[in-house]
């Protein structure tokens, strides 16, 4: 391997040699960043003894960054820096000065196998067991509030009112009409073949206060506030101000959950009935378009949507809205102290409580259908 | 030391151990932090200061070990009785950690509100006056986003102070303040010291603060995952036999400035 060749200023070289039983590593060329790194001879020599530089062009931190790569894979302590040209050593001496923290870095190895399914399963589980933990706080917290001894701050609660009451009601609106539209739409469809387009008020009636009216709104509430309860907590936790509260000696819990969950739950009774209302004025504008007047409409719907009917989707907005508020505030609550970990806990946020919506509400329909309502 | 704790300190704390799991921070913490002190936790980044400070004040609970206030321990204890310790702490966050929600005042207010039974007009003036006190009189009525950080973190300062505690924890109180401010808040650090009686407990490793204010501190070594000395950081420059400690203490002199962030 002692073929001459000058090729200085050339591509950066990297040639291992030997001389009289010492290892040399010959550098040469021009070692900027873009240009391909040629590396002749074994790099299972570890560090060498001393550095041949004479034919180094100009370098940037490519060379220094080869150098730190070959000491890091070789496990080499006390690396002589002997031939290297001053500035280079002084950069060098730089980066090694304070030396490597080895439990710094992986502090826990990826678990394979039957490990990694363990500790998979005991993480679930032990997720499972804390938002348990959690709705028993919250009830724990509830019943505290109606003995008088947990308190929030009375703006918190209206601030939240405001936020997930008055505020909703234009999307809310808009998603329930055209639900509402879709519903007439797809019955009329079917209807009409047999003849029986009245009955579409009966369909419209029916599918939006027993389903589609709290379903929408759960799942608009969900996206809006469930997130946005999850985001404000979480920076809350990033940003050390839940631990300020604590060393005041507030119950955080009262504090932050309580209030949320109160206000969605009193909201989203109010926001379903609306919902049902907005969408049976949907149904009703296509039917006067395929020729039920909107008398006719009513009055066929109210042969069949009675007060039972319609309270059942009021029934399960409460708890949807209870669902929606704890997922909310659980993922904020446990969030990490990052940025990043709060845009985490938000779309953890929305996707537990639209999955526990849709849980619940699968629950609800086989618990009226034993009850034959 | 023993195990024991000193019943004359403000603050002892005993073979206390802090980990992240199976990532041991600090290892067999021992120290006393008298009444009236200004005891300083200093060292390089990373070290754990800010999570010994976490410590002392409960948010994390000590692998092993404990923290005792005037000889009772503060670690045994839990819920209402720790509450108690609790309330006669002060902390100012790294960040301020002010609640973003509300106003500089808004954020004194709360907890007087929450912890005594004065009158509204009472709390509203001892607020000012505690905004007064870090020099952020005008400022009431701002949010804290809407000021700088310099002033955040002096807000946090008075709240901190909110209900005249007796311990004062700062966690790095002065970095990223400019010389003249920092200067201002090692003088109210001392004012506070002399006219309240209060005890300081801060962690920062600003030399010129460290000489300026301290007559007492700890230093944690990261090299050997323990307390290096504890003592006056005067004395401890020029006394100490700790090679870490002298050089941090006298700015590295040859070697070690990198570690000065």
């Amino acid at each position: 391997m002692s073929k001459k060749r000058k090729d200085s200023p050339g591509n950066p070289k990297a040639v291992w040699k030997e001389d009289g039983g010492r290892i040399v590593l010959q550098l040469s060329g021009i070692w900027l960043r873009g240009s391909k790194v040629e590396v002749e001879g074994g790099n299972d020599k570890g560090w060498p003894d001393f550095f041949v530089t004479e034919d180094l062009g100009d370098f940037d931190s490519m060379l220094p960054a080869f150098l730190l790569r070959i000491l890091r894979e070789g496990d080499v302590e006390d690396p002589g820096l002997e031939g290297l040209p001053e500035n280079l050593r002084g950069l060098m001496e730089l980066a090694l000065r304070v030396p490597e923290r080895s439990e710094a870095k992986d502090m826990e190895g990826e678990p394979h196998g039957l490990h990694s399914l363990g500790m998979r399963s005991r993480a679930a589980w032990l997720a499972i067991a804390s938002i348990l933990e959690f709705v028993g706080d919250t009830v724990r917290s509830t019943l505290r509030f109606f003995v008088g001894k947990a308190k929030f701050r009375s703006e918190d609660f209206w601030g939240v009112i405001q936020d997930c009451g008055a505020s909703a009601l234009p999307i809310v609106a808009l998603i329930s009409f055209l639900i509402g539209m879709i519903l007439a739409f797809v019955g009329n469809v079917q209807l009409a073949s047999f003849g029986a387009s009245l009955y579409v008020a009966d369909l419209v009636g029916i599918a939006m206060v027993r389903e589609m009216g709290v379903m929408m709104t759960a799942i608009i509430m969900s996206g809006r506030t469930g997130a946005a309860f999850a985001a404000h907590i979480g920076s809350m936790n990033a940003n050390q101000e839940i631990d300020a509260l604590k060393t005041f000696g507030f119950n955080t819990f009262d504090y932050l959950v309580l209030p949320r969950v109160f206000a969605l739950v009193l909201m989203m009774p109010v926001l379903t009935v609306y919902s049902n209302i907005i969408g049976i004025l949907g149904g009703m504008t296509v039917g006067a378009a395929v020729g039920i007047p909107p008398a006719l409409f009513w009055t066929e719907m109210l042969t069949i949507v009675d007060l039972t009917q319609a309270s059942l989707g009021v029934f399960k907005s409460v708890f949807f809205g209870a669902a929606i508020a704890i997922s909310g505030c659980f993922q904020g609550m446990r969030s990490g102290g990052s940025s990043a970990a709060v845009g985490r806990a938000t779309t953890r946020a929305v996707v537990a409580s639209i999955t526990a919506i849709i849980i619940l509400d699968s629950a609800f329909a086989i618990i009226f259908t034993i009850l034959d309502i | 030391m023993t195990e024991q704790p000193d019943k004359n300190a403000k603050i002892s704390v005993r073979g206390l151990k802090m980990a992240f799991g199976s990532f041991v921070v600090m290892n067999d913490l021992n120290f006393d932090v008298q009444k009236e002190d200004i005891f300083v936790i200093m060292g390089g980044s990373g070290c754990g200061k800010s999570t010994l400070l976490r410590h002392m004040i409960g948010l994390k609970e000590p692998a092993e070990g404990s923290v005792f206030y005037e000889g009772e321990n503060f670690t045994a204890a839990d819920g209402d009785e720790r509450l108690k310790y609790i309330r006669r702490f002060g902390v100012m966050y790294q960040s301020g950690a002010l609640w973003s929600s509300m106003t500089l005042a808004e954020n004194i207010t709360m907890p007087i509100e929450e912890n005594t039974d004065l009158s509204a007009k009472e709390i509203r003036d001892l607020a000012y006056y505690k905004l007064a006190l870090v020099g952020l009189s005008g400022y009431e009525d701002y949010y804290p986003a809407q000021v700088s950080g310099g002033m955040n973190k002096r807000a946090g300062i008075a709240r901190a102070l909110a209900l005249d505690p007796e311990v004062l924890f700062l966690d790095e109180p002065g970095a990223g303040l400019d010389p003249l401010s920092s200067q201002r808040l090692d003088e109210l650090i001392l004012r506070l010291r002399d006219s309240l009686g209060s005890t300081f407990v801060i962690v920062t490793h600003e030399l010129a603060s460290i000489f300026a204010i301290a007559n007492n501190s700890l230093f944690l070594d990261t090299e050997t995952r323990t307390q290096g000395a504890t003592g006056d950081p005067k004395e401890l420059r020029d006394q100490t036999e700790n090679e870490t400690v002298r050089l941090f203490l006298s700015r590295g002199e040859d070697i070690e400035t990198a570690d000065q962030s």
